[in-house]
């Protein structure tokens, strides 16, 4: 018995899992604990309502159609996700997946309404200005030593203000919201290929969902089965040994800035381009999506297949929060949760050298009595 | 020109306050990027003190009140970096991220919940303290001097002396660049490292609570604090973790912060016609370009972000 369970337990993917369960768990006992205090009449409802999300609504149709708007919004969730999870295995901590997500936002929207360009020309050029933006930081740590955690959220406010003082050139007359994209300009939605209508007709749920996914799986392969997914990687874990085995070390951190910023660019691309949102010229806080992303990449284990779970799940708790009685809690009880699920995902290391000490106590207890059996019988 | 001396004063202090709190932290080994979510944090304990303190309470009574509310919560939420970093040896920049997104969410829930709780209608994040906050301040012929001015020069001394002149800060910093060294010798790097925490948390709180006081009498928690604790991050690292030069580094970035504020009030600056939001990015283009020339030959402490593990070699 115990030789079978021993090895799943010892198990990476199997270890990985445990931990991300225990961290929701955790997370949503807090919530609820948060929530008991501000007002325990209607906490256990309202965290109900968080987890179940879009079975809130009665009907087959309505779940489907609300499914499908927490799919909308997974996909830009997961690329910037994929954007933090590939900067962190190779040892930058891209906190600023927030910023290239919003110069994506900006490039697409101004291509399609400002230049009404067609949904893929809009696409490429988020990626683009994500990747350029991305450059600027690894650039920064590679020649000039910048922690790239500090230029990245440097670089986050200066796009959110450029960003906004660019789309205000596309804003509709009287709100501070960029102009409906099927009215603008219906060529810059993307295709959705008969999607919608599995989901209760949503029209937002476009081919972005699948292409998140395969980007998902892109990404996995480059980490893992590529020769440059190798570099990258020895690069993270010790930049001197990368280099002193010839590898272009400078390039390679610019090259994973390069990478990831385009992950998240084009994330913002996904959403964008789906016409579900507009963006308002005048918020003064940069979008929570690219902070969500590290919740995700986390929680996912740093394995981009994993993302893509942790991604929906954490999307599915932050459009459970909007559904929360308004007279007695506020939205962000669902921020609340992902940001402890974060921190607690800080934990997991720990949680995972002391399993694996427990089993190797027990393997060489056993081994022990083992031995001690077989010398009785001799 | 003399509100622009004013403002600049007034946002010096809050770096000032806020980059000693990350210098305290990374001298004895713990990077503090959670020092945002320590600022939200000590900002909503003292706007807290000043909306429930009685109506005649004496404007002294009120300073000290507000600023232990702001010392104790900033310390208060900077155990969960010290508990997560020195004890479970995790992911510093992991768990600091995760204290800025907690901080702001934590305290949006509360107010809301607080505000709600007042009256159902009102379900702002909004902080008002506009009587209260008027004990902080003292008119001096059209300068409006701010006793947190006064306070951030006492912890610009206080952080000198206790760093270079006394054996607590000398402890701290050898904490900070060789731990086994420092363990070797008696030191228990453990706990200077959460008193570098501690000290961090509550610099930090204090920090933020001048922040939202500062030209401003009500606050809305759901925006934080704007990313100031990473520009304090970045006073500290183009100070190169020194009291001294943090402090002209703060006077120089606290400048540029106050013409986000001021700048209408000169004529060549209104003849350039250029957008607002030019001067809301200038702070932190100016502390790019600053860290990309002085990140070269940075002296950061040695064992920064290095969890310390007494079997180590």
């Amino acid at each position: 018995m115990n030789k079978t369970r021993q090895p799943l337990l010892r198990n990476k993917g199997v270890q990985s899992l445990l931990a991300a369960l225990l961290c929701i768990v955790i997370g949503l006992v807090i919530g609820y604990v948060v929530l008991l205090l501000i007002n325990p009449a209607g906490a256990w409802e309202a965290i109900k309502t968080i987890v179940e999300n879009f079975l809130y609504y009665p009907t087959a149709n309505a779940r489907l159609r609300y499914l499908g708007n927490t799919l909308v919004k997974t996909a830009p969730l997961l690329m910037c996700s994929l954007s933090i999870l590939f900067a962190y295995k190779v040892g930058l901590f891209n906190i600023g997946a927030a910023g290239q997500y919003v110069v994506g936002a900006g490039a697409s929207l101004y291509c399609a309404l400002a230049w009404k360009m067609p949904w893929f020309v809009c696409l490429i050029a988020a990626i683009v200005a994500g990747a350029v933006l991305g450059a600027i930081s690894g650039a920064l740590k590679a020649y000039r030593n910048v922690n790239e955690v500090i230029s990245c959220i440097m670089l986050n406010w200066i796009s959110l203000y450029l960003v906004n003082t660019l789309l205000a050139n596309v804003k509709e007359g009287a709100s501070p919201y960029t102009i409906q994209l099927s009215t603008g300009n219906p060529g810059a939605v993307m295709p959705d290929l008969g999607l919608g209508s599995l989901f209760g007709n949503n029209r937002y749920v476009t081919i972005a969902v699948p292409l998140a996914v395969i980007v998902a799986v892109l990404i996995w392969v480059l980490l893992e089965k590529t020769k440059l997914g190798y570099e990258l990687k020895a690069t993270g874990y010790n930049k001197f040994a990368a280099k002193y085995c010839g590898m272009k070390e400078k390039r390679n951190i610019i090259l994973t800035m390069v990478i990831a910023g385009a992950l998240a660019g084009m994330g913002a691309g996904l959403l964008y381009l789906t016409g579900f949102e507009q963006w308002s010229t005048t918020q003064s806080s940069v979008p929570a999506m690219g902070f969500n992303g590290i919740a995700a990449a986390f929680l996912g284990g740093l394995n981009p297949i994993g993302a893509i779970f942790s991604s929906y799940f954490i999307q599915h708790i932050t459009n459970g929060g909007a559904y929360v009685d308004k007279t007695m809690y506020s939205a962000q009880i669902s921020d609340l949760v992902s940001s402890l699920i974060i921190y607690l995902c800080g934990f997991v290391l720990f949680f995972k050298t002391t399993l694996d000490r427990r089993l190797d106590r027990r393997a060489e207890r056993e081994a022990a009595k083992a031995a001690a059996q077989k010398g009785g019988e001799a | 020109m003399l509100l622009l001396i004013q403002y600049t004063l007034i946002f010096a202090s809050v770096l000032i306050l806020v980059a000693l709190g990350g210098c305290f932290s990374e001298h004895s080994g713990v990077i503090n990027i959670g020092l945002e979510g320590i600022m939200v944090m000590g900002a909503l304990g003292g706007a807290l003190m000043m909306k429930f303190l009685p109506g005649g309470t004496s404007p002294f009574l009120i300073i000290v009140l507000v600023v232990l509310a702001s010392l104790a919560l900033g310390m208060l939420y900077s155990l969960l970096l010290a508990v997560a970093a020195i004890n479970f040896k995790a992911d510093q920049t992991l768990v600091g991220t995760a204290m800025n997104l907690l901080g702001t969410a934590a305290a949006t829930v509360f107010v809301k919940a607080m505000n709600t709780a007042e009256s159902v209608d009102n379900v702002s994040s909004t902080i008002q303290y506009i009587e209260p906050k008027k004990a902080f301040l003292v008119n001096i012929g059209g300068f409006e001097f701010n006793w947190f001015m006064l306070l951030a020069l006492i912890a610009l001394v206080l952080a000198y002396v206790v760093l270079y002149k006394t054996r607590f800060g000398l402890r701290l910093c050898a904490c900070g660049e060789h731990p086994q060294a420092a363990d070797s010798v008696g030191i228990n790097v453990y706990k200077m490292r959460y008193a570098g925490v501690l000290i961090s948390g509550m610099l930090g709180g204090l920090g933020g609570i001048v922040y939202i006081t500062a030209g401003v009498s009500e606050w809305k928690f759901e925006n934080g604090v704007a990313g100031f604790g990473f520009l304090a991050l970045a006073v500290m690292i183009f100070g190169q973790w020194k009291p001294t030069r943090i402090a002209l580094a703060a006077l120089l970035f606290g400048l540029f912060r106050a013409l986000a504020n001021v700048y209408t009030g000169f004529d060549f600056l209104n003849a350039l016609q250029l957008p607002s939001s030019v001067y809301n990015m200038l702070p932190y283009i100016i502390s790019l370009v600053v860290l990309a020339f002085t990140s070269q030959n940075s002296r950061a402490p040695k064992a920064e972000g290095i969890p310390y593990d007494k079997g180590q070699r």
